[in-house]
């Protein structure tokens, strides 16, 4: 039978899987009346509401010594929003990582080229405060990097770098990191213990409610996981889902499958090139570019 | 999308597991069509042993079915597989759905051959039941064809047929009432070959929807409940 379906499609409740999670509780007739409106922006984007640009990456081209490593990236972040950037080794996803905060700048003969707007100033001019830069965009590493000194300490570090706070707002600065990375039940009876001490999952909390606790914008996190066994990985992927209500959280990951369930857009880089940038539903049920379809499904370019 | 790219996975077990399920599809495709043909000539030739034939070997279909589903649910589960792959899987999964009625169907119309006499035969529009009939297998083998080369041309062709199976069945299904106005004695037989006529509308439709999923398949664009001209757009259009 041919008959004109279109007319019927927008009366029908059609959103993205995830969109329903948190409306169906609350006011679950009004919310219904809304989704309409999803409809038409078509799936995938609808009903994640207006998006807000936090970084901006211009031209970005970067150099390890002679080696050009990213070759004029252009893109675009959106706040509050966790972004993935995948592809295979060397491709340039962790460099571009490490623009964001400039811990590039650790090593000699590295530089970047081009411009990255952060709220719209580029935090590449050379008059950017480097503190202030990574107390705004905080960083987890592959490997947890617990200091060695006692738990307390190792969140409360980091704060004393840029506020001064009394001993019971510093406690309480403490307390609220460790429950923002779901560690401060299994923790809070040996705080004055050492982080080395931790299992690995609960010492990458660590790492993560160490880089919350300075209150940043951004979070970059490089392979958080992939050193974790599969019930702490679900933990830090359940943390980034919470935490994203609050954070532009950019995760770098080998693990397609974890940039599938994480993540609301995906970067697809190769050859320190960017080739696909779309949201994460695109990307992993019809990818515009081959070299991405070819890497997702597991085959040789 | 080229089908041979399916042998180019790293993994060498993965190409063959798409390989095999894209196989069993096939074979399922050509029995069910072996099935429709044989309850066609049971309907219109009056061939009862064909018509026997037809009803004792629908769960062959069936078993097709359970098997492929659990092929697919197989590489859900160990493979995740993404993109291409993904939507092979979930058009694969839909496909054998959709034959796995269309041998019901077959099933259903070798049934009621089976009921008909050679006098109801004479006195029904025959011919234009077979011509329905074979307008209907023709679509489901361009259908079959159309997946197997994963060739949306040939899709949105498959698709347009199946108005002209619409108003051939219109036109019958008046016909037969009149038919049934004028002699009121032989509802019963008449109603048998509507009910026959009915499945072989159902079968072009779902010939449609195969053809729904190699376009899902080949351009990730969902085409179904449109228009034959919305989907032919969709089809003919760039990648999205």
């Amino acid at each position: 039978m041919a008959y004109d379906g279109s007319s019927a499609r927008g009366r029908i409740d059609l959103r993205p899987l995830g969109s329903y999670k948190r409306e169906q509780t609350v006011e679950d007739a009004r919310a219904r009346q809304s989704w309409t409106a999803g409809v038409e922006q078509g799936a995938g984007q609808a009903a994640k509401g207006s998006a807000v640009t936090c970084i901006e990456v211009r031209d970005l081209s970067f150099f390890y010594g002679r080696y050009q490593a990213l070759q004029a990236i252009n893109l675009e972040l959106q706040a509050r929003r966790v972004t993935a950037f995948i592809g295979p080794s060397g491709c340039g996803k962790s460099t571009l990582l490490r623009t964001f905060n400039r811990i590039y700048e650790l090593y000699p003969g590295q530089y970047a080229t081009g411009e990255i707007l952060i709220d719209g100033s580029n935090i590449l001019d050379k008059r950017q405060d480097l503190n202030l830069l990574r107390a705004r965009v905080g960083m987890v590493f592959q490997k947890p990097t617990p200091f060695p000194m006692s738990i307390y300490d190792n969140i409360a570090f980091g704060v004393k770098l840029y506020q001064r706070l009394s001993r019971y707002d510093m406690d309480e600065r403490v307390e609220w990191a460790l429950r923002k990375a779901a560690l401060w039940d299994e923790v809070k009876d040996k705080l004055k213990q050492s982080g080395t001490l931790l299992s690995g999952g609960q010492q990458q909390r660590l790492c993560l409610a160490r880089a919350v606790a300075v209150k940043p914008e951004i979070l970059l996190l490089d392979e958080p996981a992939s050193a974790l066994d599969p019930i702490s990985t679900l933990k830090i992927e359940e943390l980034i889902e919470e935490l994203k209500g609050e954070y532009t959280i950019i995760i770098v990951t080998h693990n397609m499958q974890q940039a599938a369930r994480v993540s609301d857009y995906t970067a697809f880089m190769y050859l320190g090139k960017l080739v696909e940038f779309a949201d994460t539903d695109t990307i992993f049920t019809r990818p515009r570019e081959k070299e991405t379809e070819d890497y997702i499904t597991g085959r040789y370019g | 999308m080229d089908k041979m790219s399916f042998s180019h996975h790293i993994s060498q077990q993965y190409n063959e597991e798409l390989w095999g399920i894209l196989d069993n599809v096939m074979r399922m495709g050509g029995l069910v069509e072996q099935q429709l043909g044989d309850a066609l000539v049971a309907l219109v030739e009056g061939d009862n042993e064909r018509g026997e034939l037809v009803v004792t070997s629908d769960y062959k279909v069936n078993a097709f079915e359970v098997r492929l589903d659990e092929e697919c649910t197989h590489v859900l589960a160990r493979r995740q597989p993404a993109a291409s792959d993904l939507r092979l899987i979930i058009a694969v999964v839909k496909t054998i759905t959709d034959l796995e009625r269309i041998g019901d169907e077959a099933e259903r119309i070798a049934r009621m051959a089976l009921h008909l006499l050679e006098a109801d035969r004479r006195r029904s529009p025959m011919e234009e039941v077979a011509a329905l009939g074979e307008l209907v297998k023709k679509m489901l083998h361009g259908a079959l064809d159309a997946f197997a080369r994963m060739d949306t041309e040939q899709a949105v062709k498959v698709a347009q047929e199946d108005i002209k199976a619409d108003s051939q069945y219109e036109a019958i299904v008046r016909n037969l009432i009149q038919h049934m106005e004028d002699n009121p004695k032989s509802v019963s037989p008449i109603m048998d070959i509507l009910w026959s006529v009915r499945s072989l509308e159902r079968i072009g439709d779902r010939s449609r929807n195969i053809c729904e999923y190699v376009i899902y398949f080949v351009l990730g664009k969902d085409v179904r409940h449109t228009s034959f001209e919305q989907m032919a757009a969709e089809a003919t259009g760039d990648r999205r």
